[in-house]
């Protein structure tokens, strides 16, 4: 069914046809809307869930991170501060293995206040332990948050949906909401290994040695840091897993196929450019006016930043003369954080492409047409060797 | 209402805690713990911050305990708790019991956001709090709840310049279902206050006082008699309020019939951690008290 | 769902005895009970069990005649101190080791 709606809306759309059970959530700019709708649509009985409306972030993830625990299937969302205010219990959801789903609305971080877009709330995330998946449109909001579910379910690991503040969770745009009883053949029953059972009872998350220790029976278990490396190890197999669900989710639903990166126009392109969200649909009527005038280039839209898909990568660029990355975010004190994990993922690569970096729309500064258009034209056209610090589009205006 | 009387003697002697467990010698919540466990039962999920009884539940992979735990982060506790009922009642479980268990620093301070939006939300669990008036599992730090003059290893020389918080109280002002304060040294006093609480649905707190011979000062076998102690001077009252209503129970009940009571500074004088209290001091303590207690005596008339 | 793909590893505890091992070996005293005057054992007939009711470690038996389980005993005194009867009292416990020794050597 055509709908015309919100990309707040399109996620809680997505929430709901995912028969979450239990949903988690403390207001904040631009998220509101999409918890807001979910309240809705738990009052008026067409999702059968628990809404638990808590007094912060950190207990909105504190009760998913229970929930979750304890059997049900649980969602939360968040922007900014909010994602920065559950941080400790950003890291502990995936040290737990808890399936969870959250979608973060990206917006700048304070200070100062902004309320507008960027990518700082959950690049600043990235470390924790996460898969997180950036999407473009209000199709691959609703797309992406049924296939999350599914895919945190299967390796046990929780899963972030971001989309862009305002450019995607408040514009309207017309997307498909897939048919309920397809998702319930595509979407199992909550599942989580170690749900706590009163008939069978486990100490879950307890203080956990540096060496592995035998437990009862004699039997030696993992220290802390083979916990870790595990999880680190289900990350890297999360890739082809989630390249597999989206593959099933295609032959159902009949979208997809670029889960991991999509590309546009990037086949024998001799410049790639590379940005996550919604800027990347942006940039490609940049691209498409430089085709025009003979420059063989094309975008690279980064979906799966975490884990990163370095394979996918290198395949997708090692060819080209040049990359530039344009993004919303940076590793302060360093640089752009997508340009740094793709120069490190083409390191190994014998013929690397040179590589350029763009910080843009920081809180919401306006992106203009004629600001990529020259960043772009400029990288493809002048330097070609390496460089290590980020140029910054748009200041001063 | 026919109420068994509980004694040692019917008391189950099923135990749901194992022995060989990290707790110190003496430990005043461990005596708490398994007399609380055998109120509780197995069909209970138990929901614990970072305290002593992370240590005492056992280090990974071995449990001292029998009763499922899910152990989270410093300040969620009644967050996490919440999110624990809600799954149970969306698979239909509601006879399970979960029971959130933190230590006085985890309650008073860095766990009171969430905890205050729990009862004000109505959610349905049991929330203890044992309060060993520090933070014992980081090495003896003043929390809200530690007295006015005792000495912790943040307040080293002069002792804690402020008064504690008044947690039970500050808990009874959000109207939960059901407060009660509990002392280690009365367990089967917690026991019959667990096995009420139970009964109830809603929110329901229990503050207990626990006595830590290290964190405190006192030798190990003193831990029982120091809480009785704190009790009988009617330093530490034990209470329940229901319906807004504060009623003494058990044996601070007792003392309404006694003319004096012993005094405090028998109580405060055995333990190291109140060696910086002045003479004055420990009589301004007793001046509260006896307030306190004409109070009472007043009400019952 | 797919345990073929991912072993899904953490921090999950079960349930048993001597987490901090044999915490008899803390004890610097032990507690000894006189069966001839601990009530129970007494009248044999179930009755007092404070010492039972305080172990904070749970390792006194409620029978007619109380054992303590000296392997995870901690030491602490809280079962003499309470003990309305007087029955328990606290043995060094290298006084007890000697003891025992001599009576080794004499077999
Ligand atoms: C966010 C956070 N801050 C600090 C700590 C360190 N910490 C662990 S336990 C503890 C004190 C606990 O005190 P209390 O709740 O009174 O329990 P007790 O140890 O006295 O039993 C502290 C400060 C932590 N684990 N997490
Ligand atoms: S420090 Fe105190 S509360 Fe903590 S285990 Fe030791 S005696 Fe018990
Ligand atoms: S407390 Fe003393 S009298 Fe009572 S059962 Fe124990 S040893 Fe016997
Ligand atoms: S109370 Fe203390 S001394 Fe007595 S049996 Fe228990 S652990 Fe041992
Ligand atoms: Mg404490």
């Amino acid at each position: 069914m055509k709908r015309i709606e919100s990309g707040n809306v399109a996620a809680a759309l997505g929430v709901k046809l995912a028969k979450t059970q239990v949903v988690a959530a403390y207001p904040i700019t631009p998220q509101t809307p999409l918890t807001e709708k979910l309240s809705e649509l738990i009052e008026a009985g067409e999702l059968e869930a628990e809404y638990i409306t808590v007094e912060s972030e950190h207990s909105a993830l504190a009760v998913c991170i229970g929930a979750a625990s304890a059997g049900a299937r649980a969602f939360t969302a968040t922007s900014a501060n909010g994602l920065l205010y559950m941080s400790e219990q950003v890291h502990w959801a995936a040290g737990a293995r808890l399936p969870l789903v959250m979608c973060v609305v990206n917006r700048g971080v304070g200070a100062p206040w902004t309320v507008w877009n960027d990518h700082q709330d959950s690049i600043s995330q990235r470390d924790a332990g996460w898969i997180q998946i950036y999407v473009n449109d209000h199709q691959e909001i609703i797309d992406t948050v049924i296939k999350a579910f599914r895919l945190a379910e299967t390796v046990s690991i929780p899963v972030m949906v971001c989309y862009d503040g305002y450019y995607l969770s408040h514009t309207h745009m017309p997307f498909d909401v897939p048919d309920e009883n397809k998702v319930d053949t595509f979407l199992p029953a909550y599942s989580y290994k170690h749900t706590l059972n009163p008939e069978s009872p486990e100490n879950l998350n307890t203080v956990t040695m540096p060496f592995a220790r035998p437990d009862r029976d004699g039997v030696n278990k993992p220290g802390y840091m083979d916990i870790r490396h595990n999880l680190q190890q289900e990350l890297r197999t999360s890739i082809p897993v989630f390249e597999e669900i989206d593959t099933a989710y295609k032959a159902i639903f009949g979208r997809g196929g670029s889960p991991i990166l999509s590309a546009y126009k990037c086949e024998g392109a001799d410049f790639i450019v590379a940005a996550m969200g919604s800027l990347s649909n942006r940039i490609k009527d940049i691209v498409d006016e430089l085709n025009l005038e003979g420059l063989k280039i094309g975008v690279l839209s980064v979906h799966l930043y975490r884990p990163f898909p370095q394979a996918q990568i290198i395949a997708a660029l090692q060819d080209a003369k040049g990359v530039i990355v344009i993004e919303k975010a940076l590793s302060y004190g360093n640089q752009g954080a997508l340009f740094g994990d793709i120069k490190a993922a083409l390191y190994p690569c014998i013929k690397r492409p040179f590589a350029h970096s763009y910080i843009i729309g920081l809180g919401g500064r306006e992106i203009k047409k004629a600001d990529l258009y020259d960043a772009i034209k400029e990288s493809c056209t002048t330097s070609e060797t390496f460089e290590d610090t980020s140029r910054w589009i748009g200041l001063n205006r | 209402m026919n109420k068994q009387v509980t004694n040692p003697v019917n008391l189950t002697a099923e135990e749901f805690m194992h022995p060989g467990n990290r707790a110190c010698s003496g430990c005043g919540l461990s005596t708490l713990y398994r007399i609380g466990l055998k109120a509780l039962g197995r069909d209970s999920i138990f929901v614990v911050p970072p305290s002593c009884l992370t240590v005492m539940q056992g280090l990974y992979p071995i449990a001292a305990t029998q009763i499922p735990c899910l152990n989270v982060t410093f300040a969620s506790t009644a967050a996490a708790a919440s999110g624990v009922r809600a799954a149970l009642k969306v698979r239909k479980k509601e006879n399970t019991k979960v029971v959130a268990w933190a230590g006085d620093g985890g309650t008073s301070d860095i766990g009171i956001q969430s905890l205050s939006a729990a009862i004000e939300r109505g959610e349905d669990f049991l929330y203890i709090c044992y309060d060993n008036e520090a933070y014992m599992n980081t090495g003896v730090q003043r929390s809200g709840t530690t007295p006015q003059g005792t000495i912790t290893t943040n307040t080293p020389i002069k002792g804690k310049i402020q008064k504690n918080k008044d947690l039970p109280k500050i808990i009874a002002a959000h109207n939960p279902t059901y407060v009660a304060t509990c002392s280690a040294a009365y367990p089967l006093d917690f026991y019959n206050k667990i096995i009420k609480a139970i009964s109830l649905k809603g929110m329901k707190y229990i503050h207990i006082h626990t006595p830590c011979p290290s964190g405190w000062g006192i030798a190990e076998r003193l831990s029982i008699t120091v809480g009785k102690m704190a009790v009988n001077a009617g330093l530490y009252d034990l209470y329940e309020v229901e319906n807004g209503k504060k009623t003494l129970s058990g044996p601070s009940s007792k003392l309404l019939q006694k003319k004096e009571l012993p005094r405090v500074a028998e109580y405060l004088k055995i333990q190291s951690r109140f060696r910086a209290l002045s003479e004055q001091q420990i009589a301004e303590i007793q001046a509260e008290i006896d307030t306190k207690w004409e109070g009472y005596r007043q009400e019952v008339g | 769902m797919d345990d073929k793909k991912c072993i899904i590893m953490t921090s999950n505890s079960k349930s048993g005895p001597g987490d901090a091992g044999r915490t008899g070996s803390w004890r610097v005293e032990r507690p000894v009970i006189d069966l001839k005057k601990c009530t129970p054992a007494k009248r044999q007939k179930a009755s007092c069990y404070l010492c039972w009711l305080y172990c904070p470690d749970g390792v006194i038996s409620k029978e007619l005649e109380p054992q303590i389980n000296l392997e995870y005993c901690k030491g602490c005194g809280i079962c003499a101190q309470e003990c309305p009867t007087s029955a328990i009292e606290m043995v060094e416990e290298t006084r007890l080791i000697e003891e025992e020794r001599k009576i080794n050597e004499k077999n």
